[in-house]
C-alpha cells in the first residue's frame, strides 16, 4: 500500500503545474461551497432566530381545528340535512386560569394569557386593519421578546394612560402616529375607543410591525365586548425546537388549537428547503466541474505513463495495484485541493463578514454567516468522492492496458 | 507417451504445448504456430530468427505476458491458460524476471527504488531487507556508486544492468530477456551478456534470451531457431566459447 502511495505521490509531484491547476480547481470548488453553505445557514439561522424570538413558541387559541358539527348531524348520520351551520360556541378559553395551572404543572417553559381581537385603527383619515393583542405587561418579559423590542418606552407604559396602546414602528410611520397621538380603535363587535400611543416596538418581521398593536388585557376585553375573556395562551419554551411536539400534547390535553412557531411559519420553513436544494445543486455543480479537472489530469498522467504502466504490469504488479495508484493520485489532488479549499473558504467567509450591506430583510448591516465544521467536512467529502470517481475511470482504463501491446510498440 | 510427457513437465521449468497465437483483426496475423518446447532448469537458451519470425511473441507467451490462442503454457508443470489475470501476474512477480530491449525503468524513481519495485509489490520481506538486498544486487552488477541516481543519469549499458538487477529482485528461477543487448554497443552488450552467463553458471538460473545477434546466440547453451512462427531447429551447443 505504501508502494502505491509512493508511486502516486511521485507522479503527482513531478507535474507541479498540471497538478496545481487540478488542485486549484478543487480548492475553488471547496472554498466557494463552504462560503455558500456558511452564508446560507447563517441567513437561515438569523431568520429563524428572529421568528423564534418574535413569536410565541406556541399559541393556544380558543379555536378548534375543525368546527364541531351540530348534534343533529351526529344523530342522523345517514340522513342528509341541508343548511346547517356549525354549532356556535361562546368564544374564549374556558376557565383559563385552571387551564394555565394545568399546563404550568408540566410545561418546560412559561405561559401567559392574552386576548386577541381583530380591529381597525383609524388615524388621520387612514384605516388599517390590525390584530389587537391584550397583554399583561408584568408577565410579558417571561413569554415574549416584546419588552426587548420596545423603542422609546417600556411595556409598562401601557399602565400610564387610559386605553394606552403600543403599535409597531412600521405601522406608526405608515399612519404617521407619534407617541402621544390619539387614535381610534374599532372592532367588528362594534366597540370603539380612543387610545393613546405610548410606545413603538420593532420586531424585524414586517407583517408584525405593520399589523399588530398591544393593549392591556382589560382594554382588549372591552374591545371584544366580553368581560373576562381570554382567547389565547402564549407559551415560551426553554427549548424552541421542542415546540411541535409540545403543541401536539397541549392540543390533545385541552382540545384547543395549539400552533407551534414551526407550524405558523411552515411556508417560510419549506422555502428554506427549496433554497437549500438550489444551493446544494450549485455547490454540486461547482464540485463537479472541479472533478472534470481532476479527471483531465489523471487521464493525462495515465496516457503519459502508458509505458510505465505496461512495465509495472509485466513485472507482475496486479491490475488492482495499478488502478489504485491512479485513484490515489486523484485522491491526493482532492485532498490537497480540499485543504486549500478550507483556507479559501475560511478567508472568503471572513471577507464577507467585513462587507457592510443594507438589506430590507435583515436589521444588522453585516451578512449573517454561520461557521460550522460540518460545512468543511461536507465540501471536502464531496470533493474527495468526486475526485475518486474522476480518477477511477482513467485508472481503470489504464490498468486494463495489455503490456505486450505497448512493449511490442516500443521495440 | 503420456508417462513421458508427465515426467517432462515435472523436470521442465517452462513448457509450451502446441502453442499458437493469432492476432485477431480483419486479416488475422499468425504470430507463432504449433510451438512445442520444454525449457529445463539451468539452461541458457537463445531464441533466434529473422525479424517477424515470432521470437518476441514466443517469449511473451512463455512469460505469461500474452495468452495463446490455442495450446497451453505450463510453468513448473502448472497449466496457466485458465488462470485469472491476477494469478498470472503473481507468477510473473515471483517466478519470472523480465529484461527488455529498452530498459523500461521508471524515470522518476532512483535506481534503488526501481530495483526494489518488484520486491515491494511482492512484499515478502521487510523493507530494510529489501533495500539491503537491492544494494547487494546492484553492487554485484558493478552499479554500487549509482544507487541514488535516476535512470537518465546512466549509460545504456548501465541502465540495462539495472533492468537485470530488477529482474532478479525477487530471486526468480527464470529470466526472460527480449533483445537485452539490442540497443547497446558491443562493449556494453558484452557486459550484459556476461552478467546473464554468470547467472546461469554460478547461480543456477534459467535464462531465455531472444536475440538476432548470432554471435551471442552461439555462445549460449541451446539455440531455438524460428521461422514464420514455427520452430525450425532446436540444438544443444558446445561450450567451446566459454573459455575464450
Amino acid at each position: 500500500m505504501n508502494l502505491i502511495f509512493e508511486i502516486a505521490w511521485t507522479h503527482v509531484r513531478s507535474r507541479v503545474r498540471q497538478t496545481g491547476f487540478a488542485v486549484a480547481g478543487v480548492a475553488t470548488g471547496v472554498g466557494f461551497s463552504i462560503m455558500m453553505a456558511s452564508l446560507m445557514e447563517g441567513s437561515q439561522n438569523d431568520f429563524t432566530q428572529r421568528l423564534v424570538d418574535t413569536l410565541a413558541h406556541i399559541t393556544v387559541s380558543d379555536e378548534r381545528r375543525s368546527p364541531p358539527p351540530q348534534p343533529a348531524e351526529k344523530f342522523f348520520a345517514s340522513a342528509e340535512i341541508h343548511g346547517l351551520t356549525p354549532q356556535a360556541r361562546r368564544p374564549g378559553i374556558k376557565n383559563p386560569l385552571a387551564t394555565m395551572a394545568a399546563l404550568e404543572a408540566w410545561l418546560p417553559g412559561e405561559v401567559g394569557p392574552s386576548v386577541r381581537v381583530p380591529g381597525i385603527i383609524r388615524y388621520a383619515s387612514q384605516d388599517v386593519a390590525v390584530n389587537i393583542v391584550g397583554i399583561d405587561p408584568n408577565r410579558e418579559p417571561k413569554i415574549s421578546d416584546l419588552p426587548k423590542q420596545m423603542r422609546g418606552a417600556t411595556v409598562n407604559a401601557l399602565f400610564r394612560a387610559t386605553n394606552a396602546i403600543i403599535i409597531g414602528d412600521a405601522l406608526s410611520s405608515r399612519i404617521g402616529a407619534r407617541i402621544g397621538a390619539n387614535i381610534t380603535v374599532q372592532t367588528s363587535e362594534g366597540a370603539r375607543i380612543n387610545a393613546q400611543v405610548v410606545g413603538f416596538f420593532h420586531s424585524g418581521v414586517r407583517s408584525l410591525d405593520e399589523r399588530t398593536a398591544y393593549v392591556l388585557i382589560k382594554t382588549a376585553q372591552i374591545l371584544s365586548k366580553q368581560t373576562g375573556l381570554i382567547n389565547e395562551l402564549r407559551i415560551r419554551l426553554r427549548d424552541p425546537l421542542a415546540a411541535r411536539d409540545i403543541a401536539m400534547r397541549i392540543e390533545n390535553e385541552t382540545g384547543y388549537k395549539s400552533v407551534s412557531w414551526q407550524e405558523a411559519n411552515e411556508d417560510l420553513l419549506s422555502s428554506f428547503i427549496i433554497r437549500n436544494m438550489i444551493v446544494y445543486a450549485v455547490v454540486g455543480a461547482i464540485l463537479l466541474v472541479a472533478s472534470f479537472g481532476t479527471y483531465n489530469i489523471i487521464a493525462t498522467i495515465t496516457h503519459e505513463k502508458a509505458r510505465d504502466i505496461a512495465i509495472m504490469k509485466s513485472l507482475g504488479l496486479s491490475e488492482f495495484t495499478v488502478r489504485a495508484i491512479f485513484v490515489v493520485e486523484a485522491l491526493i489532488i482532492g485532498l490537497i485541493g480540499g485543504l486549500f479549499g478550507f483556507l479559501l473558504g475560511y478567508l472568503l467567509c471572513r471577507g464577507l463578514g467585513v462587507i457592510r450591506i443594507k438589506s430590507p430583510f435583515i436589521d444588522s448591516d453585516r451578512l449573517p454567516l454561520a461557521y460550522s465544521y460540518l460545512h468543511y467536512l461536507l465540501a471536502a467529502g464531496v470533493a474527495l468522492a468526486s475526485s475518486a470517481v474522476a480518477g477511477y475511470w482513467p485508472a481503470r482504463k489504464a490498468a486494463r492496458v495489455h503490456p505486450v501491446d505497448i512493449i511490442r510498440g516500443a521495440t | 507417451m503420456s508417462a513421458e510427457a508427465g515426467t517432462a513437465s515435472r523436470t521442465s521449468l517452462i513448457e509450451a504445448r502446441n502453442v499458437t497465437r493469432i492476432l485477431p483483426g480483419i486479416v488475422p496475423t499468425t504470430l507463432v504456430q504449433d510451438i512445442d518446447l520444454s525449457i529445463r532448469e539451468n539452461e541458457f537458451v537463445a531464441i533466434t530468427g529473422p525479424s517477424g519470425s515470432g521470437k518476441s511473441s514466443l517469449l511473451y507467451l512463455l512469460g505469461l505476458l500474452d495468452l495463446p490462442t490455442s495450446g497451453e503454457v505450463l510453468i513448473r508443470g502448472r497449466a496457466t491458460a485458465h488462470m485469472e489475470e491476477e494469478e498470472r501476474a503473481f507468477i510473473r512477480l515471483s517466478l519470472l524476471g523480465f529484461v527488455f530491449q529498452f530498459h523500461f525503468l521508471l524515470p522518476e524513481f532512483t535506481i534503488l527504488d526501481n530495483v526494489m519495485l518488484p520486491m515491494r509489490a511482492l512484499a515478502r520481506i521487510p523493507v530494510p531487507t529489501m533495500r539491503r538486498r537491492a544494494r547487494e544486487l546492484l553492487g554485484s552488477l558493478g552499479l554500487a556508486d549509482h544507487v541514488d541516481k535516476r535512470p537518465d543519469q546512466l549509460s545504456g549499458g548501465q541502465r540495462q544492468r539495472v533492468a537485470v538487477a530488477r529482474a532478479l529482485a525477487n530471486e526468480p528461477p527464470i529470466i526472460l530477456a527480449d533483445e537485452p543487448t539490442g540497443s547497446l554497443d558491443s562493449k556494453a552488450s558484452e557486459q550484459v551478456f556476461q552478467v546473464l552467463r554468470e547467472l546461469v553458471d554460478s547461480e543456477g538460473k534459467t535464462v531465455v534470451a531472444v536475440t538476432h545477434d548470432l554471435g551471442l546466440a552461439g555462445r549460449m547453451d541451446r539455440r531455438i531457431e524460428l521461422l514464420d512462427g514455427r520452430v525450425v531447429s532446436d540444438q544443444k551447443l558446445q561450450r567451446a566459447t566459454a573459455a575464450g
